[in-house]
């Protein structure tokens, strides 16, 4: 299905990522969102405070994160495509929801812009210090789905993707900018509806008594309904059977939270999305995402000047992680480079993967700006010798 | 014919009148002997068959507790979200969808505490919901802990020696934040409580009902104001039905007056309206109306 074009802002732009990322959300079919203030993200709702008036669809400002966060998941089971945005304290406020997104399998998006954390920290500063609350911020077992952006221009093209991933998982789906990225304008280029691929919402198409809420289909995915077309349906953010009943047997505890988990697997293995260079001669492969992974391309430059066998490797999804390729490369390559702007937390992810089989080097930050290219290339060069 | 005869000339197939509209697959519910919750959902049903809803199109969305428990028991579109927020959750639902009627049905913990803000944003703004909060006076379902709505002296879980800090006086509360139909009943007046839920199932905007009900288990029995039934008979002699009273002579004490009634039935225009007004006034023939916003 194509984009409605009543939401796509054809043609070639100058826009931030936050701005970029709301025209992604409306292109993407989005038309409900809530809100809650807060530095560097309140740009994207801005803007979708200005816009949707005229495209047809609902912008509401919460009194709180709390409530962003699960007025989106309200509009989700009243028919709508909704999102919100946050950055790091608000973030920690939306957890619980992004746990009730989990359990109800209701498709979302949540964009966080980070910011230097921990608590109030750096509000106008790029950090990326909230990727593994991103992936373990909520109690219990589940996964979920990240998208790193490093440029307006993903941020427009992988919200979509953002929505569509929503839709085809009923998982929520965080959109991981920083500061920089989000406040950062370049050329934008919004194509024209047709050429944008829009994952409708699986509504069922059984009879209500033919229908469970959560019998899931061959890729362990149930069925969308909505409120409103007398299907009487229940959703719960207790464990369930396939009926959405509440239920306290530790087998469909197992089942549930089994198939929350592995309905994901096609994403870490094989269809991860990522972008890589020079990795057929590499020997230290630059794993980074984000604004970091624009720092690296510099170093990565450097370091090929200086006859150094460096391959880039962009995490663009970084939830579910792109375990296989990362253990793949480690069987060939001396070392790992993982530049971040945090003390350390996806190469703790390429440590786990490259299980061994390669040097895995850090190369941290603790956010606030940006690395020196020379504090990357520093570790190349180490990291080949 | 006598009573006795009646009853007996009732045929064995019957059914009560409510189970249609209750999940019976789901029974027995997990409700006390003596609670009054269900007293609250039976009133409920009578409410949505008196005013002729169309249960397709009626959402009931409930958070955490054991009030928290009437989504999954009610046989319509139903959501038990999660603690505090069955409020933000029906706001979008409702936005999402208007032609929703979208009835919040949750305890006084729920609403109160966790999720006051919630509540006096929404009563605020005039949404359309219909909030039905049972309050029972304590949190119930995690063992009978202090909650905003415990009057004073009362003994619980977390204040064995009594509650000392102010309670909450709810339907002040409400009519202060702005809610457009504001009442109270205990348990004991299912006939007032079904006339007003089907009042609130035909207003628009924010509407509230509060109920008193008995937790004979976690509440009363902690404080030896014996069991469900003495409450009703407490309820009985205890309450005066003063309509149009100031809400702020309506608090409740432990053992006092209950002041019941409708206190609030005023037009306000909701959330919507002033939405779509201001946006035709500042952008013309611009502003294209979301009829609904799915648009999937």
């Amino acid at each position: 299905m194509h984009a409605d074009p009543k939401g796509v802002l054809t043609g070639v732009h100058f826009l931030d990522g936050d701005h970029a990322c709301c025209e992604g959300t409306l292109a993407a079919g989005a038309r409900f969102s809530a809100g809650y203030p807060i530095t560097p993200s309140t740009e994207v709702v801005e803007r979708f405070a200005a816009r949707i008036p005229t495209v047809g669809g609902v912008f509401v400002q919460m009194e709180d994160e709390l409530a962003a966060s699960i007025a989106i998941q309200g509009a989700v089971w009243g028919g709508a495509k909704a999102f919100t945005v946050t950055s790091g304290p608000g973030f920690s406020l939306m957890m619980e929801h992004i746990g009730y997104a989990v359990m109800t399998e209701t498709p979302c998006v949540f964009v966080n812009v980070q910011r230097g954390g921990p608590s109030t920290g750096l509000p106008t500063l790029p950090a990326q210090a909230d990727m593994m609350q991103a992936r373990w911020g909520s109690h219990g077992d589940y996964g979920i789905i990240a998208l790193c952006p490093n440029s307006p221009q993903e941020c427009f093209d992988l919200t979509i993707t953002a929505f569509n991933l929503a839709e085809e998982f009923r998982v929520p789906v965080l959109m991981m900018l920083d500061e920089c990225v989000g406040h950062m304008t370049e050329k934008v280029i919004i194509p024209e509806p047709g050429q944008i691929e829009i994952t409708p919402r699986h509504l069922t198409q059984r009879p209500p008594e033919a229908f469970h809420v959560f019998e899931p289909g061959e890729n362990l995915v149930p069925e969308m309904v909505q409120a409103g077309d007398g299907y009487r349906f229940h959703i719960t953010g207790l464990t369930h059977d396939e009926r959405g009943y509440p239920s306290m047997n530790v087998e469909v505890q197992d089942r549930l939270v089994r198939r929350l988990q592995d309905k994901l697997k096609p994403l870490a293995n094989g269809r991860a999305l990522c972008e890589t260079e020079h990795l057929d001669d590499a020997d230290v492969v630059v794993v980074s995402y984000g604004i970091t992974s624009r720092v690296a391309q510099r170093a990565l430059q450097l370091a090929r000047q200086k006859g150094i066998r460096a391959g880039k490797f962009r995490i663009i999804q970084a939830w579910p992680f792109p375990e296989e390729r990362i253990r793949e490369l480690a069987g060939r390559v001396k070392a790992f480079v993982v530049p971040e702007l945090n003390l350390g937390q996806m190469v703790h992810e390429v440590e786990r993967a490259a299980a061994g089989q390669a040097k895995v080097i850090p190369v941290s930050h603790a956010g606030g700006g940006v690395h020196n290219p020379e504090a990357i290339l520093k570790a190349i060069v180490e990291a080949a010798k | 014919m006598s009573e006795f005869e009646c009853v007996m000339e009732i045929p064995e197939d019957a059914r009560n009148p409510v189970e249609p509209f209750l999940r019976m697959d789901r029974m027995p519910h997990i409700w006390c002997p003596g609670c009054g919750i269900g007293t609250t959902v039976n009133c409920f049903v009578r409410a949505l068959l008196s005013s002729k809803s169309d249960l397709d199109h009626v959402a009931i969305v409930s958070g955490i507790g054991c009030t928290g428990r009437v989504a999954g028991y009610a046989n319509l579109d139903s959501f038990h979200t999660t603690h505090g927020r069955a409020i933000p959750f029906a706001t979008g639902l409702k936005l999402a969808n208007p032609k929703l009627q979208v009835v919040v049905y949750s305890g006084d913990g729920d609403l109160f505490a966790i999720g006051g803000n919630h509540f006096i944003h929404a009563a605020r703004r005039n949404m359309d919901l219909k909030v039905i909060c049972v309050n029972n006076l304590t949190y119930a379902m995690t063992g009978g802990q202090t909650a905003p709505t415990t009057p004073g002296q009362v003994i619980s879980a977390t204040a064995p020696y009594g509650v000392f800090e102010p309670a909450f006086n709810l339907v002040q509360l409400a009519e202060a934040a702005g809610a457009a139909y504001v009442a109270r009943w205990t348990t004991y007046h299912v006939t007032q409580l079904a006339r007003s839920m089907g009042e609130v199932l035909n207003k628009k905007g924010f509407c509230f009902i509060e109920v008193l009900s008995p937790c004979p288990t976690l509440y009363q029995r902690r404080n030896k104001m014996g069991d469900g039934l003495d409450t009703m008979k407490y309820y009985k002699e205890a309450s005066k039905i003063r309509h149009g009273a100031p809400t702020g002579e309506c608090a409740l004490t432990k053992s006092g007056e209950i002041v019941v009634g409708k206190f609030v039935d005023r037009d306000r225009p909701d959330y919507l309206e002033l939405m779509r007004t201001q946006l035709h006034e500042s952008l013309g023939e611009r502003y294209a109306e979301p009829e609904a916003v799915c648009g999937l």
